[in-house]
């Protein structure tokens, strides 16, 4: 890696100050994603944020209908939280399935929504609950955050300092693990409850994404049934020796499928 | 006193060291003061001519020594690195210079174009982002068979139509006449596609070079030192003797360590440049890009059968990338290795094996686990298969009727094949048996419902395997008394994760009477062990074994005359037992460390015994040994993914007689998880058109993980012993690796029999699978 500067900051005020003050500082979390492309000098940045010693960050809480998850919460945490798994369980089990163990006890929720890489799991229960990422300076609807691959509705500077995950009735997961990596190949998340019948599609897209047509067929009819004739057009989906548009395409049928069998 | 009764299966002595960290591999090793750092500017393209290397900007980075060039090497007279391989003169096999820089050209991805040499790692890092090549793109051809086409772009101007080989063993005519007038004829075409050895040790290498003695000294992370060290040789136009190479404890190597490479020379050639030493440490992505790919071998394969289902003739054409160059020992695989184990466990009265050798723009192609015996069983067992299928047979009853030994009965052997190997023995028709009943073959179909009913297919498939384990002929073994009371055992066989600090010391402990916590094994390095043809093609206790054998019988026979001396006795009265001679009736005995320390005093010794008690032994023997065993895989698919899951994998297995039989169970399950890597999942995949590598990292070349294997069942008989060494032992290192890929896509195709997918090639990825699936169902 190439050299840079190391802060570590006390509070969200003082993480923002810094981040502001230098458009090339990059914040660190979890660093699942920032340490490999720091390793292969991928990524060149002046400084590195490290958000571990703020304190506001953490905490998994449930605050009335909806379940309150800090930036820094670990995936395991959120995995085996008493709060999500009473609330939400399919938010817990998705969490269980990040990466590995070594993963799951360093990567952070907010760092994998803040990245939205196109293949990471946490972006499509957060399109798919209709939760909202709260930053520093504002609220943001998940409809609204992620806005292409590897980008988000974030500026320059905002840190996300937590997410608010409405209760659904009903919430479900299932997603195709590409052979390789592990990473989601094609997934499916979602959920019947206060922000409606929501679907969302994560690993075959550049971004995740809504399948407006399956939310239709199961508010009418909340049943996997009701979407395995449904399909799911190739175009623009994403393509690789693991997994063709094509193969993915077919895939987002099968996961909505068992992600409403999942849900129950 | 009577020892205890020596223990079977004593965990790994080594253990201790490698769980608790204590092992000490390559990085490990201290850096000596004044080392360079090595990083390697290597190539961006497939292929491509260099217009220039500007160096100036790197040469005057901080911390940087020197940036050499192929200009540079050139200057220096350094020469290729060799092809170590020999094929019959008529298969014209073509050794295009690979010179460890590139001159002019390059024609793979991470060809190695210049060296940095820096004071640290990350200034000759640095250094090398500074080096800038110009380089004028050219045409890249990565599939062997495209490469062999008219009109592909040409490597090398001394291999015209990139034909590397045209290897042929076998009655062509004969096989010609007897596939024409046969009733039956099953033609497939099956691959073995190009996949990474992936050991968890990148290669590396720590070399220096006294001015004073003219002598250079390699720690390097390799597997066959003394070949290594030929080849080096060769390179500087020096004796061997002027190199000294040593290998740590190596995390894995798998046939991929065994070659010379450029990095190796480059290292010891920078250190002798420059006055100082040289470290390299590769990183995980160059061991994708720019180490060595293995099998990459494409089979034409017709089977001729007569109306019974008798087998009558097999042909097997092999079409083999070989990379943009030969590595040591890439064009073996599927010719002399191949041959050997042509036709599998099956008698097949007439064969010819072919194979063509194309160079492609893409890493050279090494010798990994197996080694051309899993692409030919690979080729017989698919054809098997495929002709029951044709035939309306059961593939068993089809085995049975061709199994070497069927014909006559119980006996057999040795059989001779089509293609001249003389198979001492095997298990082969008692292994099919075991497994067909272990397998529960006649539940089956209530377990296959049972899946129907959750929406999966389940398959089960069982396929023999023939191994002809050797490797180089040769070996060699010293046993030496160190002062302190240990015994050492020199063998020029080499383990890097294998156990022999374990199985050799058995060997040696039931021989001497000794404790096997008296042994120590002395390998891998140059000096210490006189001879030595390393790891691989599972040769060790076989060749290695037999090697130490006679040193103890030579250690022994020299001991005895001195216990006789000692005690006043004739030699042959003596008995040896416990580590004790003993004058039988009499109570008189001198115990073998005595002895060792007698032998040390000249003064004490009768006329005409040399001092010391140590001996060495030169095993000469270019015999194979020949472990079989038949394999059963079961499978359930999930037809909406195409996902495979493997449910259960049992191997019934014939490894001769057995020193270790946990050590065995332990190959057989890493050779197992390669194999079904291969089966299912590992795939080195390149840009048709760029020649880019796609799979740079495990990101994106699938592994297997423990979480994607059953429990392994193995089922070991020692019924068969050969004769081929004194310890009756045959290699067990490499079958699971040869085995597993044609049980498990049995497994898969009969999983997907039922929807009328016949063909399905290597690895059965869901992908792969779900496109059958579609296919067979005209979707």
């Amino acid at each position: 890696m190439y050299e840079f500067a190391y802060h570590k900051p006390s509070s969200v005020a003082d993480a923002v100050k810094l981040l502001s003050a230098d458009p090339e500082a990059r914040p660190i979390a979890g660093g699942h994603t920032l340490l490999p492309a720091l390793k292969h000098r991928l990524a060149r940045p002046t400084a590195l944020v490290d958000l571990s010693g703020i304190a506001e960050l953490r905490g998994i809480r449930r605050e009335g209908d909806k379940v309150v998850i800090g930036a820094l919460a670990r995936h395991a945490e959120v995995a085996n939280s008493d709060a999500v798994k009473g609330a939400i369980p399919a938010l817990a089990r998705l969490a269980g399935t990040i990466g590995d163990v070594q993963v799951r006890n360093r990567g952070t929720l907010g760092g994998s929504v803040a990245n939205n890489d196109p293949a990471a799991d946490y972006p499509a229960a957060v399109l798919g609950l209709g939760a909202t990422v709260v930053t520093d300076r504002r609220r943001i609807a998940a409809d609204d955050f992620f806005t292409g691959m590897f980008s988000t509705a974030l500026e320059p500077g905002e840190l996300l300092v937590a997410i608010e995950f409405p209760i659904p009735e009903k919430a479900g997961y299932a997603k195709m693990k590409n052979p390789a990596s592990r990473y989601v190949m094609t997934g499916a998340f979602v959920s019947r409850g206060p922000q409606g019948v929501r679907v969302a599609i994560n690993g075959a897209g550049p971004c995740v994404f809504r399948q407006r047509e399956m939310e239709a067929a199961l508010a009418a009819n909340w049943s996997p049934d009701a979407v395995a004739n449904i399909r799911q057009s190739p175009d623009g989906l994403n393509s690789d020796i693991h997994g063709s548009a094509e193969y993915r395409a077919h895939l987002v049928t099968v996961m909505a499928k068992r992600a409403v069998a999942d849900a129950g | 006193m009577a020892q205890p009764p020596p223990q079977r299966s004593p965990r790994r002595r080594e253990d201790a060291r490698f769980l608790a960290g204590r092992a000490r591999f390559l990085a490990d090793a201290e850096v000596p003061p004044g080392c360079l750092h090595a990083h390697l500017v290597r190539s961006p393209h497939a292929h491509a001519r260099i217009r220039d290397i500007a160096a100036g900007a790197a040469r005057a980075a901080p911390g940087v020594a020197a940036v050499l060039t192929g200009a540079d090497l050139a200057a220096d007279g350094l020469a290729p690195l060799p092809c170590a391989v020999a094929l019959p003169e008529a298969a014209r096999l073509v050794v295009p210079p690979r010179h460890a820089l590139a001159r002019d050209r390059v024609r793979h991805v991470g060809e190695p174009v210049a060296v940095v040499l820096a004071d640290s790692p990350a200034a000759a890092r640095d250094a090398a982002e500074r080096v800038a090549v110009a380089y004028e793109p050219l045409p890249a051809v990565v599939d062997a068979r495209a490469a062999l086409a008219p009109g592909a772009p040409p490597l090398h101007e001394e291999a015209p139509g990139n034909l590397a080989f045209a290897f042929e063993k076998g009655d062509r005519a004969a096989t010609e006449a007897a596939i024409a007038a046969a009733a039956h004829v099953v033609a497939l075409e099956v691959a073995n596609q190009r996949v990474h050895a992936a050991p968890l040790e990148p290669r590396g290498a720590l070399a220096c070079f006294d001015a004073a003695s003219g002598r250079f000294r390699l720690l390097l992370s390799g597997q066959g030192l003394h070949a290594i060290r030929a080849q080096l040789a060769a390179v500087f136009g020096l004796p061997e003797e002027r190199f000294h190479l040593v290998a740590p404890d190596v995390g894995g190597g798998f046939g991929l360590k065994n070659p010379l490479f450029p990095e190796y020379v480059l290292a010891l050639w920078a250190a002798r440049r420059l006055g100082r030493p040289v470290r390299w440490l590769a990183e995980p992505s160059e061991e994708f890009a720019a180490a060595v790919h293995a099998r990459d071998a494409h089979a034409a394969v017709r089977l001729a059968l007569d109306a019974e289902g008798r087998f009558l003739a097999l042909e097997v054409a092999f079409t083999a990338g070989m990379g943009a160059y030969l590595s040591a020992g890439g064009p073996g695989s599927t010719t002399n290795a191949a041959a050997a184990a042509f036709g599998g466990v099956y008698a097949i009265p007439t064969g010819v094996l072919r194979a063509r050798g194309a160079f492609t723009n893409t890493a050279p192609i090494e010798a990994y686990r197996g080694a051309g015996k899993p692409e030919i069983n690979y080729a017989i067992e698919r054809a098997v298969e495929e002709a029951a299928r044709r035939l309306g047979m059961d593939p068993l009853a089809l085995r049975r009727r061709n199994m070497i030994g069927a014909a006559a009965g119980a006996g057999g052997f040795p059989h001779r094949t089509a293609l001249g190997t003389t198979v001492d023995g095997g298990r082969f028709a008692a292994n099919l048996e075991a497994a067909e009943r272990r397998a529960d073959r006649a539940g089956f179909a209530a377990r296959r419902a049972d899946s129907a009913r959750r929406g999966r297919l389940r398959g089960l498939g069982l396929a023999c395997f023939l191994e002809t384990a050797r490797g180089a002929p040769n070996e060699w073994a010293a046993v030496r008394f160190a002062p302190d009371g240990g015994v050492e055992l020199a063998v020029g066989t080499q383990s890097n994760g294998q156990g022999h600090e374990t199985s050799f010391a058995q060997v040696a402990a039931d021989r001497l009477g000794l404790p096997v916590e008296a042994f120590r094994l002395v390998q891998a390095d140059t000096d210490a062990v006189r001879y030595g043809n390393g790891h691989g093609g599972a040769r060790s206790l076989h060749l290695g074994g037999a090697a130490l054998v006679e040193a103890i019988g030579a250690v022994l026979a020299k001991a005895r005359v001195l216990a006789a001396h000692l005690l006043q006795a004739d030699p042959a009265e003596l008995a040896f037992a416990a580590g004790r001679f003993v004058v039988p009736g009499s109570g008189r005995e001198v115990a073998l460390r005595a002895l060792a320390r007698a032998a040390a005093d000249p003064a004490g010794l009768p006329d005409g015994l040399a001092p010391g008690l140590a001996a060495e032994a030169m095993h000469r023997s270019d015999r194979v040994t020949f472990p079989n065993g038949c394999h059963a895989a079961e499978v359930e698919v999930d037809p909406e993914t195409g996902v495979v899951t493997l449910l259960r994998y049992l191997a019934v297995d014939d490894y001769g007689r057995l020193v270790n039989p946990l050590l065995v169970r332990g190959q057989v399950q890493g050779g197992l998880a390669q194999g079904i890597g291969q089966a299912l999942c590992e795939a080195i995949a390149y840009e048709a058109e760029s020649g880019q590598l796609l799979t740079g990292s495990p990101l994106d070349y699938a592994l297997p993980r423990a979480a994607d294997l059953p429990p392994f069942e193995v089922v070991l008989d020692e019924g068969a012993p050969t004769a081929a060494n004194p310890l009756g032992v045959k290699g067990c290192g490499q079958a699971g690796a040869i085995a597993a890929p044609p049980t498990v896509m049995a497994a898969v195709l009969d999983a997907l029999a039922p929807l009328g997918v016949t063909r399905l090639d290597m690895p059965a990825t869901p992908e792969r699978v779900w496109r059958a699936i579609r296919a067979a169902r005209g979707g």
